[in-house]
């Protein structure tokens, strides 16, 4: 992404609107690291006072492009973002991620259908496809599926990927900008809690905090992956 | 007497609309399938690339132009007030309010106006929703100019502004040469000693001819109008409530949270003092000419007339 850490607002940024804003921590633990903030200050999340607040906060945190928490808003925030770059010919690109469990609010497909009807080729709208919300597995409560049919049914350019794996992760981006003429959905297969063995697909990790112990043994398990992912 | 000059608000929007494109090229317009009706499609037709037409999704219109607004642009959404402000609350309240975006929400067809449509399209609870936004203007124009420069100062204030018009046409009464818009300014449009009628929207002039009628009985009313309901000119208020001790209200939005709640908030917490709030009571509204539910809800000069007097007794 044309992104600057030294210039969070720069006008011809490439956007990204985290659309599942829950994730808020894995998101201002990236912008830490990319350095648009310090990450000790990460320890200060959802502290009173604090910048960091629960959900996305483009007023206090840098690098946010648009705040979001409540679901099915982050993606219509991404289309008027890729609307305005067109209007105005700006060739910067909209990227947003939307949960599995999020595509549920009739919101996504409102603002679906106008990317398409409006040819935004500048806009890539990610499904994390972890198949798990709060109330147990999305085919249990109320099956978005199939979800690459809808997007395509919407006239969306649909990609599917396994979204662990960094080389068609990369491949799929590149593709989304090789499509013109109509706005592209990653459909990114994934494991929820990827990694860290007890909480993999586990829906009652969603939005709980290890204790000391469970601590250890998932960075254990992080670094496994992490040395196992560089001899690749 | 000769012929006053009537013109609906929404009118005024869409004109002021296509005036301002003119003079600034960031200003984008979004509505929801509504743009002959809204008055957006004068907008159109003058800047149809700048004119974006969301189709019937009133909630995905209202993030679009927050998203807009995060580029510099300055995005007016319109559509009737129930779906604005109605259907798209929490979206207006946390992808415009929340992040304090840029955007103009133009929202026509408030109030038992509406007419014949009935109760589903009369929204009298968009100031209450608007005003318990932190941050959000509130504007509510009595006439054609007053809607012609609020939606002026809308975009000249950096920040999230509801604007509220009107579908039937009412008469033009600013058409004085000192006449300015200050935001958050209120405008006495007589002066009284014996009661304040503080009105907003449609009911300004309906008041001003109540004030008329109260005169001849001997009772001097001042007549203010409040066009910016947030942030209000609590300094008007509280200064003409000390000096006649008594306030009605009168809007075209229920008693419960617009303009007469707001009134009592400033005096109660100030200078306690007796208020009649004239609005729709607590009830939905129903299908008819628009000037005959006026009369019907009470918002006509005649129902303002009595009421003030028997209050004042
Ligand atoms: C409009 C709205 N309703 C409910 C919630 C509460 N909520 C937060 S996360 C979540 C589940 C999200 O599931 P999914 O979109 O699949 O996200 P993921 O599995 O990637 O965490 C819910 C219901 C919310 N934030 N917004
Ligand atoms: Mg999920």
């Amino acid at each position: 992404m044309n992104i600057d850490p030294a210039d969070p607002k720069k006008p011809d940024r490439d956007r990204f609107v985290l659309s599942k804003g829950h994730t808020a921590p894995g998101y201002y633990s990236t912008l830490a690291n990319r350095g648009f903030f310090p990450v000790e200050d990460l320890k200060t999340l959802r502290h009173v006072g604090s910048y960091l607040q629960g959900h996305p906060d483009m007023k206090h945190i840098p690098g946010v492009d648009m705040s979001s928490g409540s679901l099915g808003q982050g993606i219509s925030a991404a289309v008027g973002m890729a609307i305005s770059a067109k209007l105005s010919g700006d060739d910067y690109r909209v990227y947003t991620l939307l949960g599995d469990g999020e595509i549920q609010e009739g919101q996504v497909w409102e603002a679906s259908m106008l990317a398409a009807h409006r040819k935004l080729d500048n806009l890539v709208v990610i499904v994390d496809n972890n198949n798990l919300q709060i109330d147990g597995a999305i085919t249990d409560v109320n099956s978005p599926y199939p979800i690459d049919k809808k997007f395509e049914a919407f006239n969306f350019h649909v990609i599917n990927i396994d979204g662990h794996d960094f080389d068609a992760i990369d491949a799929a981006f590149k593709e989304a900008r090789e499509t013109k003429g109509q706005p592209t959905a990653i459909i990114a297969k994934t494991v929820k809690g990827k990694g860290v063995s007890f909480m993999e697909n586990q829906a009652s990790w969603h939005g709980a905090a290890p204790n000391d112990e469970q601590y250890a043994t998932a960075m254990a398990d992080l670094e496994k992956v992490g040395e196992a992912l560089c001899q690749k | 007497m000769s012929e006053v000059k009537k013109i609906a608000t929404r009118e005024s929007y869409g004109n002021a609309l296509a005036e301002l494109g003119k003079k600034h090229e960031d200003v984008v317009v979004l509505d929801a399938d509504l743009a002959a009706a809204t008055k957006t499609g004068v907008f159109k037709k003058a800047f149809p690339e700048r004119h974006i037409d969301c189709g019937i999704a009133e909630c995905n219109m209202m993030g679009v132009a927050a998203g807009i607004a995060t580029t510099g642009k300055v995005p007016f959404a319109s559509s009737f007030a129930m779906f604005a402000a109605g259907r798209a609350f929490e979206q207006v309240r946390n992808s415009i309010g929340y992040p304090k975006l840029n955007v103009k929400i133009g929202a026509t067809h408030a109030g038992i106006s509406v007419g014949e449509d009935g109760a589903t399209h009369q929204c009298n609870e968009d100031i209450a929703l608007m005003r318990s936004i932190p941050g959000m203007v509130v504007i509510n124009p009595s006439d054609d100019i007053e809607a012609k420069a609020a939606v002026e100062a809308a975009y000249e204030h950096v920040g999230p502004v509801y604007l509220r018009f009107g579908r039937l046409a009412v008469p033009v009464i600013n058409d004085n040469p000192d006449y300015k818009f200050e935001l958050g300014k209120a405008v006495t449009l007589r002066e009284g000693t014996d009661v304040t009628i503080i009105a907003s929207g449609l009911p300004v002039s309906e008041s001003l001819a109540a004030a008329e009628k109260l005169a001849a009985d001997g009772i001097s009313a001042e007549v203010i109008n409040i066009h910016t309901i947030k942030p209000l000119d609590e300094e008007a208020v509280l200064k003409s409530a000390a000096k006649t001790g008594k306030v009605v209200t009168v809007e075209e939005h229920s008693v419960i949270g617009g303009l007469g709640s707001a009134v009592c908030d400033v005096l109660a917490q100030n200078a306690p003092t007796k208020v009649l709030k004239i609005g729709v009571n607590d009830v939905f509204g129903e299908s008819g000419p628009a000037v005959q539910l006026i009369k019907k809800y009470g918002l006509d000069a005649d129902s303002i007339y009595e009421k003030v007097k028997e209050f004042c007794k």
